[in-house]
């Protein structure tokens, strides 16, 4: 890890902590949500843009935090801490079973596994609505919601809890691609024939990759169902898994910063169309086309090719 | 009613289903076969089929023909617009992005999305009806071998429609002639030889990205005519696409990805149990078991039950 590297990623925590003391309350309220979302779009990325790995069924992995997060606290009031740490198990645990599974596939068969695991994900939920209210969710419980004197449901709080997981994933993250385990990544995605051949054993690496992407997204659906009180199985739905693809292509994948800036201007970009349309949806599916088609590389992908050779 | 006429009523409900998805899968499947890109909007065109027909037997009846003929006309009429947009599409998008397999399923998701809300935004959330050109109630026969012998007779509720079994057979007859395009018609030999090496078709003269738009154009034809032929039995509705595509991702690789004879059979089979799963259990419990089920068999056996190892 360069300083510049440093300078440039603590300088994004030390923006969004200072907006905490500017943004209106509105903003205010979606940039915590965004910092949250962004966690799983970072989760996504370490799969996706560094390995290579095109799945569609992150949301059960964001489900998974947030269901095992939110069932401890609504059934076994079990307090916000422990219930997170919960939540974080359930999806490590469902990323290693699945990534086991899903692995022994490639490329468009792997899209199709992860996306039939997912639907199985949802349907499950949807089946046991007797714990899991199905469709309609449920509110985890106020008193649940408070990490010793800090109450989670208050704003300002919230805005700072949601910081410091965002900190954390994102220096993981930068950390992690730093390191000679992501190196190994990024060769597993451009050629992993030839990484196979240099000697390193790719099952295990790219196990070890979706194990900790689905972790990272999983810690992210458990703090939001602690941070913003409800759980619902929308969550665990095919368009969540989208929604990360989406946001890390436009914000540029294999890059640390990427998953923040896709969602912070797909979140605002949706935001404004809810408002003159209930159709809102079609922004999405035209920004995947335009993506594709013309900048493949996302927002900070142009900004690393164009101006900055070794941004991470 | 009986178990034994409860049995064939979800068997008779099943095969609807079944000649439906088969026609619905072989177009996923011929997409997949030729140009080796999975086509992840296969089930809104579909939908934009069975929305087509509506507008077009809206339009016909504001001209004042009958049901028959307004049908027949959104038979032929909607796959031929649906096709349109869908090589449309093909040519703008997928030609650009050189069939590149994963770039594309990105690419198509965008399309289903922009499809499915701009129905939305055209069409609107309601579901709507379209009137069958005939639909008469037929009775079936049961028979039983009670004390008095063999006897047939007609237990009540088990019946079906007229418009129902043409289905069946409408989606059997374009099932063989599909066959008998791509086997014995000049353009089905082109398309076969595209599917086996695009580069020796190109050397050969064959232009080849017009085929695939074709081909493409082809595949989303026989997804909207899947979509006219239930949207009698079931309204046509902006969201119906995302179920209907899952269950064809589920036939195609059953059958083995590009089978077009495995793909109906599987189609039978999903088709078939599904009716009759359904009996037994929930729909979603079944959905569950079925879609878990597919997953494996693509992770174990990825050529899919009926395929043969690839080279």
């Amino acid at each position: 890890m360069t300083r510049k590297d440093l300078i440039t990623h603590l300088g994004l925590i030390a923006v969004l902590f200072a907006l905490h003391f500017l943004l209106p309350t509105y903003h205010h309220g979606i940039f915590a949500r965004v910092m949250v979302l962004a966690v799983y779009a970072i989760g996504y990325n370490i799969a996706f843009g560094y390995t290579g790995l095109l799945s569609l069924g992150h949301a059960m992995f964001f489900g998974a935090g947030m269901y095992g997060m939110g069932l401890a606290a609504y059934h076994f009031a079990i307090p916000a801490l422990p219930a997170w740490l919960i939540g974080v198990g359930c999806a490590a645990l469902l990323s290693l079973v699945v990534g086991l599974l899903a692995l022994r596939t490639q490329d468009v068969s792997f899209m199709i596994v992860t996306l039939m695991f997912a639907q199985a994900a949802y349907l499950i939920i949807l089946y046991f609505s007797e714990f899991t209210r199905g469709d309609d969710g449920f509110v985890v419980p106020s008193d649940m919601r408070a990490i010793g004197p800090w109450d989670l449901s208050d704003e300002s709080t919230r805005y700072i809890v949601a910081l410091i997981l965002f900190s954390g994933a994102l220096m993981i993250s930068l950390w992690l691609v730093r390191q000679p385990f992501g190196r190994v990544l990024v060769a597993l995605r451009e050629n992993e024939e030839r990484a196979r051949l240099l000697g390193y054993d790719t099952g295990r690496r790219k196990l070890a990759s979706l194990v900790i992407s689905g972790t990272i997204s999983g810690a992210a659906g458990a703090a939001y169902a602690g941070l913003f009180g409800y759980v619902g199985a929308s969550f665990a739905g095919v368009q969540y898994s989208i929604f990360a693809l989406l946001w890390v292509l436009l914000g540029g994948a294999g890059t640390v910063l990427g998953p923040f800036i896709g969602t912070l201007f797909m979140f605002y970009l949706i935001d404004l169309a809810t408002e003159v349309t209930e159709a809102y949806m079609l922004i999405a599916g035209v920004a995947l086309v335009l993506l594709t088609l013309f900048a493949p590389q996302g927002i900070v992908g142009e900004i690393r090719r164009r101006l900055w050779k070794d941004l991470p | 009613m009986d178990f034994g006429p409860y049995l064939m009523l979800a068997m008779l409900e099943g095969a609807v289903l079944a000649a439906v998805l088969a026609l619905m899968a072989s177009g996923l499947s011929l997409v997949f076969g030729v140009m080796r890109v999975v086509n992840v909007a296969h089930g809104e065109f579909y939908m934009l089929g069975a929305v087509m027909a509506w507008v077009v037997t809206q339009f016909m009846a504001g001209l004042g023909g009958g049901a028959a003929v307004n049908f027949i006309a959104a038979a032929v009429l909607a796959p031929l617009i649906v096709g349109t947009i869908a090589a449309a599409a093909d040519i703008t998008i997928l030609k650009r992005l050189d069939y590149d397999p994963e770039r594309v399923i990105v690419a198509t998701i965008g399309v289903l999305y922009i499809i499915q809300q701009a129905s939305l935004m055209g069409y609107g959330p309601d579901a709507k009806p379209v009137i069958a050109p005939f639909n008469s109630r037929i009775a079936l026969p049961w028979f039983e071998f009670g004390e008095e012998g063999f006897q047939i007779y007609f237990p009540w509720g088990l019946s079906t429609t007229s418009y129902k079994l043409f289905v069946i057979v409408a989606a059997v007859v374009l099932l063989f002639a599909l066959r008998l395009f791509m086997t014995r018609s000049r353009a089905g030999l082109i398309m076969r030889a595209t599917q086996l090496d695009g580069e020796m078709a190109t050397a050969f003269g064959i232009p080849v990205e017009r085929v695939y738009a074709i081909v493409f154009g082809a595949g989303a034809a026989l997804a909207a005519l899947a979509g006219v032929l239930i949207v009698p039995i079931q309204q046509a509705h902006y969201l119906m696409g995302g179920d209907a595509l899952l269950l064809s991702f589920i036939v195609v690789i059953i059958g083995g990805l590009g089978s077009l004879a495995g793909t109906v059979v599987a189609a039978v089979i999903i088709g078939m149990s599904d009716g009759i799963i359904s009996v037994f259990f929930t729909p979603t419990l079944a959905k569950i078991i079925a879609t878990l089920a597919v997953a494996l068999v693509l992770v174990f056996r990825p050529q899919g039950l009926f395929g043969v190892k690839s080279r």
